[in-house]
């Protein structure tokens, strides 16, 4: 079976995946929330729904992220040779970036994470 | 502090060679800790600090901190220990297990840490501000801030002015108290530390704050956020009272009052003092600076500059810059002495 996902991405450009996911899940968040209180939407639509919307976007984000994340695995040989990767080869060049990648998806993953709880907590609009 | 050891006024700490013996010092250490670690600790209670709570929102406060202080000890402890324990290894860790260290040192329990950190600091939001709407059976105060002092106005349950005052704020112990937060110049903040977190009084907006008293007391609250010259002499009085007592107050404040001693009220208005201050049940009607009535029940003269008391009084309005910096009152000293003294027992006797 031939995979959807190509077997190889060789740019720079996977490198800002993640944060971008991160960056743009963050956008969404702030300002849904902000746009809805600003509004007075609450009294249309219940608060729990946005709850609801976020969580699902939030999903999508660590879904996006993991998989960013599988890709970096991927093209850092699933770990095969050690960091720090420092030859001036190719190769090297190709698992330092894998790594690299890697390392930053497990930031996003967090940071989008901590991004969601004060949407578990959050108890209304205050305006 | 009187103690020779910490001035150095009296014999000084010498080192081992010119005449303490080494075997001293750890005693002398320990002595000097404990004497500089008592007076922060003396200084947490009182009337003015977020960590000897008297209401709902302070406690949830004073707890956050005291778990993020415990927990940032026990961290700061353990890097300490694991320091010691790198500094006196002899036998460095193979690669792996040093890759094991700074996984699960480094990344897990940092991670994990924070998010329970988070979450608990989150989780108590709601309880810290809460929220009422335009629920109408929750006590609303108005509160402005103004260079250097507090425009106090309790609303009727129809939202209207039922009275106003100034510099002074009570409230009725077991009940949430709303209070709407609005600045006419500058950002100021309203912080009773005793009764919960502060707000910013923003021009052209209107902040919501709202804070439960458990404990019946007298408490201060102060500007947050600098203002201006007077910023640190611009404080309040809170008292938070029995609910009973504190509707008498109410009932009370709802009637006029000022009319006591008409001798010293028609030298009050002569001088002009009506065109900024006003006293209920008078022709004193002035709105631009701080109402006046009852103003002997106050705490304090010129917004906690000075303690409440004839003699102050009389200060306060012989000039007012002396005493606060660029307060907007301007100076009376062009008054005989003996009638700034009569204002000041007037005002000192309002009730």
């Amino acid at each position: 079976m031939k995979s959807f996902i190509p077997r190889e991405v060789e740019t720079l450009w996977t490198l800002f995946t993640a944060p971008t996911v991160w960056a743009l899940h963050f956008l969404v968040c702030y300002a849904t929330v902000a746009v809805f209180c600003a509004k007075g939407l609450a009294s249309e639509v219940s608060f729990d729904t946005v709850r609801i919307a976020l969580g699902v976007v939030t999903v999508l984000a660590l879904a996006m992220i993991v998989l960013s994340a599988w890709l970096a695995w991927r093209q850092w040989g699933f770990g095969a040779a050690d960091p720090p990767h420092d030859e001036a080869t190719r190769n090297a060049r190709t698992l330092f970036q894998g790594f690299a990648t890697l390392l930053l998806s497990g930031l996003s993953f967090v940071a989008v994470l901590y991004m969601a709880i004060p949407m578990i907590f959050i108890a209304e609009c205050q305006s | 502090m009187d103690d020779d050891r910490l001035t150095g006024a009296g014999r000084p700490i010498r080192s081992g060679r010119d005449g303490i013996s080494d075997s001293y010092r750890p005693a002398i250490r320990a002595t000097t800790f404990i004497l500089l670690l008592s007076p922060p600790l003396a200084s947490c209670s009182g009337v003015q600090s977020a960590l000897d709570p008297a209401g709902h929102e302070a406690r949830d406060v004073a707890n956050l901190f005291f778990v993020m202080l415990i927990g940032g000890v026990a961290i700061w402890a353990g890097v300490v220990g694991l320091l010691f324990h790198a500094a006196r290894k002899r036998k460095p860790y193979s690669e792996k297990g040093a890759g094991w260290v700074i996984l699960w040192g480094g990344a897990v329990f940092p991670t994990a840490t924070l998010a329970a950190l988070l979450s608990y600091a989150v989780w108590l939001m709601p309880n810290i501000r809460p929220w009422f709407g335009e629920d109408a059976g929750v006590g609303r105060v108005e509160v402005t801030g103004e260079q250097f002092w507090w425009r106090v106005r309790y609303l009727d349950e129809g939202g209207a002015v039922a009275f106003e005052t100034a510099n002074e704020v009570r409230v009725p112990i077991g009940e949430p108290v709303v209070f709407l937060l609005n600045s006419p110049d500058v950002i100021h903040s309203f912080w009773i530390p005793v009764l919960g977190g502060k707000m910013d009084m923003i021009p052209g907006r209107e902040n919501r704050l709202t804070l439960q008293a458990e404990k019946p007391g007298t408490y201060r609250g102060v500007c947050a956020e600098f203002c201006g010259t007077s910023h640190a002499l611009m404080a309040f009085t809170v008292h938070a009272m029995e609910p009973e007592a504190y509707k008498a107050w109410v009932a009370a404040r709802r009637k006029a009052s000022g009319g006591q001693d008409q001798e010293g009220l028609a030298l009050f208005l002569r001088h002009g003092c009506a065109a900024c201050h006003a006293i209920s049940g008078t022709e004193a009607k002035g709105t631009i600076g701080p109402d006046l009535t009852a103003f002997g029940e106050r705490g304090s003269v010129g917004a906690g500059a000075l303690p409440n008391g004839q003699e102050h009084i009389a200060r306060f309005i012989r000039d007012p810059g002396q005493v606060k910096p660029e307060a907007r009152m301007p100076h009376f000293s062009m008054l005989e002495e003996a009638e700034i003294d009569r204002i000041a027992a007037y005002l000192k006797g309002l009730r």
